[in-house]
């Protein structure tokens, strides 16, 4: 009896037995997870980075470089591989979307979370819900067809730009935006609003001064959110703005970014050649402002946090 | 009961993996990979195969020419699907691979309906894809600006087009696309576009170009009086064996040459009537059939 009761006190239980399994089940879950992020980070690191040692292009010429040709030498004999026009549009079709969906996210959100919750929470946010769910081609499509030819209609050129591409990241990164943005409102204590009404403040005054001021860190996270979205997107963007590797003049001429450049070229090239390595280098830099994307959040998160 | 449903799901995730692995090991298979033009006629020829060789399999992939080429330098594939020489890809070599011509293309240049132009000199064209003429007046059509549209860098259709139609000049920088089917679409619907097509990709709300009078026909492609057209070629490494010679045959025979080549828009090789290198040097074919 007594070795039996000894027995049961020193050897695992059953049920301890079941959580060191779910341990490390759960442990090799994360681990695989954490292992495909790094293989996947190292190996498009040392691709992207074969441009700069293998093909010996410096930095500089690639990162400042207008000139995009990478089948074609300069007449320096130079590889042909500037990727600032497509650095520019990237960002600025990111920052123009961003700039122009940002007050209708807020009003909308404001809309939804201090003006009409109940017609907020019954109608508006399933609207907004399918939005995120619509696929990014039928983006495109829709661009293709209608935004492309109102832009060309309304301001000329061609249709096929910036202008293009901003429109439809605008709608594209909307609906991120403004969940986000309900989110950060709904974090709002109520007894700020509470306090602030007491003291004789209207609705808009409290939207306004308190609401709105104690949610700004959660607002400007759900913008870089969106940013990273459009930064990030390819296809919709790819179909809408013209694809031409120039130096964006104006906002109606064909321009292109890292994503539609990157998804033209991958089948025509071949693995190890300079055409391919540039590429990579393309991706890398996408991958890097993730991260960079990320981090801000990080930061705006932990800076703005409300005391 | 939950134990059991984690040992059911572990079990289920083994045997996936398990089938993953041996997947198709039960019959024979090839794979072939590349040009996303040659994809439909290698796709069809291979269905077809299979049917009549019970247990003999031909994956098809695309991914374009130069994931064809580079894949089947590494011996990656069984067969390697482009729609240029391996000599003009750089970073391809080429005398380790062996050519199989299996269809010709011919392209010809699109433009939106209504600018006004149904036939241009040679040296036209050159001037408008160079960017040297920039509005259709100049040319003989209406007064509207002309809208270049490419096909990415390395794409077949594009180093075709620019080797023959711009006698090997390099198409102004301008809007590109990756695709014929969007190319269709845009040329279709933006006013002062043009660009260039495969014959089969050709449609009603579309107008094609002939060049100095010699319209974009089949015909003027086998005796090269339309001088924009490429092979389709499926390349192997080394001299193909087995069911990667079997295959190759079969697409080269008669049987699919005069159907499924024709059907889909290609031209048989059969028909040609000079023949062309990796350089652009022509020879004619003296007594074909």
């Amino acid at each position: 009896m007594q070795s039996s009761i000894e027995e049961r006190l020193t050897k695992k239980s059953k049920k301890a037995k079941l959580e060191t399994f779910g341990k490390s089940l759960s442990f090799i879950c994360i681990a695989f997870i954490v292992l495909v992020v790094i293989s996947i980070l190292y190996f498009v690191a040392s691709k992207g980075i074969a441009t700069f040692t293998q093909n010996g292009v410096s930095i500089g010429s690639f990162l400042g470089g207008t000139d995009w040709n990478p089948s074609g030498k300069g007449a320096d004999g130079q590889p042909l591989v500037g990727a600032l026009p497509m650095i520019t549009g990237s960002f600025l079709v990111t920052f123009l979307s961003a700039i122009v969906a940002t007050p209708f996210a807020i009003g909308a959100a404001v809309f939804m979370t201090e003006i009409s919750p109940k017609m907020g929470k019954k109608i508006l946010q399933p609207v907004i819900e399918l939005l995120v769910g619509i696929p990014s081609v039928v983006y495109g499509f829709i661009g293709l067809t209608v935004v492309v030819p109102a832009v060309r209609n309304v301001f000329g050129g061609s249709g096929f730009g910036i202008l293009a591409g901003t429109f439809v990241l605008f709608v594209m990164i909307l609906p991120t935006v403004t969940s986000m943005t309900i989110d950060a409102l709904n974090t709002v204590p109520r007894h700020y609003r509470e306090a602030s009404l007491a003291l004789g403040a209207t609705r808009w005054q409290t939207v306004y001064k308190v609401v709105l001021r104690s949610a700004i860190p959660g607002i400007l996270t759900a913008v870089v959110f969106g940013m990273a979205r459009a930064f990030g997107e390819a296809l919709a963007v790819q179909m809408v703005i013209g694809n031409a590797a120039l130096m964006p003049g104006n906002l109606v001429s064909p321009a292109s970014t890292l994503t539609s450049i990157l998804t033209m070229g991958m089948g025509n090239t071949v693995m190890g050649s300079l055409q391919n390595n540039v590429l990579w280098s393309l991706a890398l830099i996408l991958l890097v402002m993730s991260l960079v994307f990320n981090i801000m959040t990080r930061l705006i998160g932990k800076k703005g946090a409300m005391k | 009961m939950k134990r059991k449903w984690t040992s059911a799901f572990i079990g289920m995730t083994v045997l996936l993996t398990l089938t993953a692995c041996s997947g198709g090991d039960n019959g024979e298979s090839i794979t072939a990979v590349g040009s996303s033009a040659l994809q439909p006629l290698v796709e069809a020829a291979g269905e077809e195969y299979g049917a009549t060789n019970l247990g003999k399999f031909v994956n098809v992939q695309g991914g374009g020419s130069g994931t064809g080429l580079s894949q089947i330098s590494e011996g990656a594939v069984e067969i390697g699907n482009s729609d240029v020489f391996a000599e003009e890809k750089e970073g391809i070599d080429a005398s380790a691979l062996v050519d199989h011509k299996v269809a010709v293309v011919g392209i010809t240049p699109i433009v939106h309906k209504g600018v006004g132009v149904t036939d241009i000199s040679k040296e036209d064209l050159k001037l408008i894809f160079t960017g040297k003429v920039t509005n259709w007046k100049e040319v003989g059509g209406k007064d509207l600006p002309i809208i270049v549209l490419n096909r990415a860098t390395g794409s077949g259709t594009r180093s075709t087009f620019e080797a023959t139609a711009l006698d090997g000049a390099e198409s102004v920088r301008s809007q590109e696309q990756d695709s014929t089917g969007m190319v269709r679409q845009i040329v279709a619907d933006t006013p002062g576009a043009i660009s260039y097509v495969a014959f089969s990709y050709v449609t009603d709300d579309l107008q094609t170009l002939s060049i100095d009078g010699v319209k974009p026909t089949d015909e003027h492609v086998t005796t090269n009086e339309w001088t924009i057209w490429s092979y389709e070629h499926m390349y192997t490494k080394g001299k193909p064996t087995g069911l990667t010679k079997d295959f190759i045959d079969y697409v080269l025979s008669d049987e699919v040459q005069s159907t499924i080549v024709p059907q889909l828009g290609y031209i048989s090789v059969t028909q040609m009537k000079v023949e062309k290198d990796a350089f652009g040097n022509l020879t004619k074919v003296s007594s074909q059939n």
